[in-house]
Parts: structure tokens; sequence; C-alpha cells
């Protein structure tokens, strides 16, 4: 069902864990659909130099998140922002259709984040 | 890496004796039970054996069971054929929300065609009450349909005290028993059921074969329309290797009923135990004891099933979830749901069932590496996360 890169994302999942002190945190989902996305960021001078990822889901969600995490450390705001949902499934080598929908929301949890960091500098 | 198959809800090995007595009919005697030369006769004469050796598992009479595709097939000969043949009578079905989708999409397609139906609510443990049955019932009831057992949480419903209601009010009595079948005695007469539907995969027969037994006397119409096969009830050249196959499976579990029931109840309570004992926030779904011998089925909080599924498979196991991505939907389970989970318990459930090949040391290796796992999980969850600071609402 699910390709191989997803399988290495989903059993060795990269950054996973919290920020203390998080400069921005987004989460996306709800527990009724069954998937829940969390993603904390450090960011220094516009780059994004730790992300740290939690996820309550399927095979998919735990892949995605990983991989959104790997697609963005040390990249630019701007940069980040432009990574979508259908990246992440592209990057992982495609997600079953029945997958795309709820279960890959990775990207969006990361401009959740992101939104979350430009309201705090807002303030 | 060894492989341990901890799925038996879903489907059975074939057993080896029931290939062995199947692999003539695959090969030389390919006749069509129909002719009447040599040929003919000898796959006759194997359909008329298997027939009895289904008939005693479930203590009918052999004229009273008919071979069909599958355990689908019967329940939906049974709903379909006994609310055609009783459309005049009235047009109002009983049956339960825990229903497997055979009855519960059966009965929705004779919704669409003019059928009232009630689907009767379960408790927490997911047993239908034989007083709300009665209550059910009115002067356009044709026909009650309840399950056995339950395939996903294998809680046993009291059939025998809701037969006696039904029976009372003269009205059809319906039972998907799939899941009880080979499982758990089963006596028609004792329960006064018309219609029972059954699967050979479910008891180490083969797939493709099912029977439904009707009562001497019922009247339903039939499904599957042809030749006269099946007593003119059930059309279509018989599967005989699938048949001779069942019937094996069905002689089998006659045979070793007890001492399986006994093993696996143990096995079952053993392997309940033990995860309770190693890990927190689990809950058992189902009746602790109304229950089938090899079924657990566990929530375990703050993680979802197909992780925890896809994490046992990497590890040899194979198991079953009621969480929404094993379920081909966006909900999670309609028995979970029924038995009054909210969606992030029912998300998490766990279903092992055990079977007839399965070892004490198959239970201990899932013991041994299921919390690990979970462990694994939670470190991942931020609900888990919520619930250590104290945020999270525990159920």
């Amino acid at each position: 069902m699910y390709s191989e890169k997803v399988m290495d994302h989903f059993s060795h999942p990269r950054n996973v864990g919290q920020i203390e002190n998080a400069d921005g945190t987004g989460q996306v989902g709800n527990a009724k659909c069954g998937d829940i996305m969390k993603i904390d960021l450090k960011i220094e001078d516009d780059h994004i130099v730790d992300v740290k990822f939690k996820t309550f889901g399927c095979g998919a969600a735990v892949a995605t998140s990983s991989m959104v995490t790997e697609m963005v450390k040390g990249k630019t705001i701007e940069a980040a922002l432009a990574i979508s949902n259908k990246a992440v499934a592209e990057a992982l080598g495609g997600l079953p259709p029945q997958k795309m929908h709820c279960s890959n929301l990775a990207a969006d949890a990361l401009h959740e984040a992101i939104k979350d960091y430009q309201k705090k500098q807002a303030q | 890496m060894k492989r341990i198959y901890l799925d038996h809800n879903a489907t059975t090995p074939l057993d080896p004796e029931a290939l062995k007595v199947m692999m003539p009919y695959l090969t030389e005697e390919f006749g069509n039970a129909s002719s009447i030369y040599e040929k003919g006769r000898v796959t006759k004469k194997a359909i008329a054996e298997a027939r009895e050796k289904v008939a005693r598992l479930i203590g009918a009479q052999s004229d009273e069971v008919f071979f069909t595709g599958g355990g689908t097939e019967a329940d939906n000969w049974a709903i379909k054929g006994a609310a055609e043949s009783l459309r005049d009578k009235g047009n109002h079905i009983i049956t339960t929300v825990i229903e497997h989708h055979a009855v519960l999409h059966t009965c929705e397609y004779l919704k669409e065609h003019g059928f009232e139906v009630t689907y009767l609510p379960v408790d927490e443990y997911g047993l239908v009450d034989p007083e709300a049955v009665k209550q059910a019932i009115t002067d356009q009831t044709i026909l009650v349909s309840v399950m056995y057992a339950n395939n996903e949480i294998g809680t046993i419903e009291p059939v025998a005290e809701i037969g006696k209601i039904v029976k009372e009010k003269n009205i059809l009595y319906h039972i998907d028993a799939v899941q009880a079948v080979g499982k758990i005695p089963v006596d028609v007469n004792a329960i006064g059921v018309d219609l029972l539907s059954m699967s050979a995969h479910k008891l180490y027969g083969p797939k493709g074969v099912g029977a439904l037994y009707i009562r001497k006397g019922t009247q339903i119409k039939n499904l599957i329309h042809g030749g006269a096969q099946e007593r003119m009830r059930r059309a279509g050249t018989e599967n005989v290797a699938g048949i001779v196959g069942f019937g094996k499976a069905a002689e089998l579990a006659f045979d070793h009923l007890s001492e399986t029931e006994e093993r696996l109840t143990q096995l079952r309570d053993k392997l309940l135990n033990g995860m309770m004992e190693k890990m927190d926030h689990v809950r058992l779904n189902g009746h602790p004891i109304h229950r089938l011998p090899g079924n657990v089925n566990v929530s375990i909080e703050f993680i979802e099933g197909e992780s925890l599924l896809i994490s046992l498979d990497m590890k040899g196991i194979s198991a079953s979830s009621g969480s929404a991505c094993t379920s081909g939907s966006l909900d999670p389970s309609h028995v979970l749901l029924a038995i009054g989970l909210p969606h992030e318990i029912a998300h998490g459930s766990l279903r092992v069932t055990l079977g007839k090949e399965n070892t004490e040391a198959d239970v201990d290796y899932l013991l041994d590496i299921l919390p690990e796992i979970v462990q694994k999980l939670r470190a991942m969850s931020p609900l888990y996360e919520a619930y250590l600071k104290g945020e999270g609402n525990r159920v």
C-alpha cells in the first residue's frame, strides 16, 4: 500500500519531539478524523534552524510530518511557505489516493507554525 | 522473520485436512453433480456428505442446509428472500446497529424499496436488549435479524432469549452466525431460529462457500435464479471442492469444539490480562464474559490504529483495527461508535483474534513487543503530550 519512502519515514521518523519555547507552533487536524499534526519551529534570521513534530495518525500522517520537517530545515520562511501538501506527498514517492486528503496535512501544520511565528513577531 | 497470524475473525488458514479432501474435486473428480453418469454421482454424493457434516455442527437436519457462495450471500438471501416472501404481511424489519455490513447494507437496499428498518442500539458491551426487540415489534414486523456474535468486539448476543420473543409473535428470525459457528456451540433448535448464515472460511474451510440454514417449512424467495441445484432454491453449478472443504472443516470444528473453545478462552484471557498489566490507558471493548473465545479488542489511548498495525506488521504480527484508516472510510468502526467510544478512542483500537494454530508463545511474543511499539507511538503523539501536561481530556 505504501511506498518504500513512506515506510522509511514511518519506521524512522525524523525530528520527532517538541521545542521548548518554540518561536512558532502549528497544529492541524482533529481526533475525530483520526489525524492530528503539531509542528514546532525555531527561527533565526528568517531561517528555520530547528523543527520538531508530533503526530497522532496513520502511517501516511506520520510519514508526511517527518518528510516536511526534513524539507524545511535550514530553509527561509519564504521557501517554507511555498511547500505544499502535494509537494510533500510527491517527495515521498506518492501516497495511496484515499490518503491524499485526510492524512496529507503536514504542510498545513508547517504554514500554521509560520503564521504563529509571524503573529508573535508582530506583537 | 517468523510471521504470526492473529486475525482469525477476518479469515482463517485452510485446514490441511480440508485441503486434502478437496484436492480430488479440483482434479480428477470434476463432474457436474447434476449429471447422471458416474462422475456426476460421485460429486453429488460428496455434496450430500458435506451437507450432513455442516448440519450436524448446528444441530439441523441436512435437508435444511443450503450451500451458497459465502456468508454475505447467505445474509442477502435470508433478508431479501424473507422480505419479498412476506411483503403482503408487512414491511417492517428489525435489526441492530452493530451488524456486519452484509446485513446493514442489505437492509439499506430494502429501505430504498419500501421497507421500514429499525436499528436497535446496544449497551456499552455491545449487547442487544431482548426487551428492546419486544418493544420494537409492530403489526407490520416480518423479520428480526440479529448477529450471533460480533466480528469486531466478539460480544455474544442473547440470541435464544430474543428467539423466544420473536417466536411468540410468530415472526421470522434470522441470525448472522458467521462468527459463531465453529467457535462456540450453536443449536438452531435451542435458539428457535428460522434462518442462519454461515461461512466456511471463518472455520478453517475455503473461501467462496457458505451456507444458509432454512428451517423446514420456512418460505423465502430465491435470490439466485437458474438451474435446479440445491433442491431448486439456489441455482448455479455447485462449488464441489469448496463444499467438500466446508464439510471437512465443519466436521473438525464439531469434533474439537469444546477443547478449542477452552484453550482459546484461556489464551485470550492471558493476552488481555497481559496487556492490562503491561500498559496504561488500555480499555477492553466488548463484553468481558459473553465473548468469543479467541477475541481480544482493546482501545489503546493516544495512538492511532493503522500506525499500530503497520508497526506490528513490521514485527511479523498480523492483526486488525477499527480505525478509520483501516475501515476504508473517514469514520472509525460503526461498532466501536455504537458502544459509545469517542472517535479518538475508537481510532486507537486493536483487534487480535486467536485461532487454533496459535500458541502461548505467540501470545508471549505479542506481549513482549507491543508495549515498546505503543511507547514509541505515544512519544510521537500530540494527544499524549497534552495528556501529560494535564490538558487532555482522558476518557
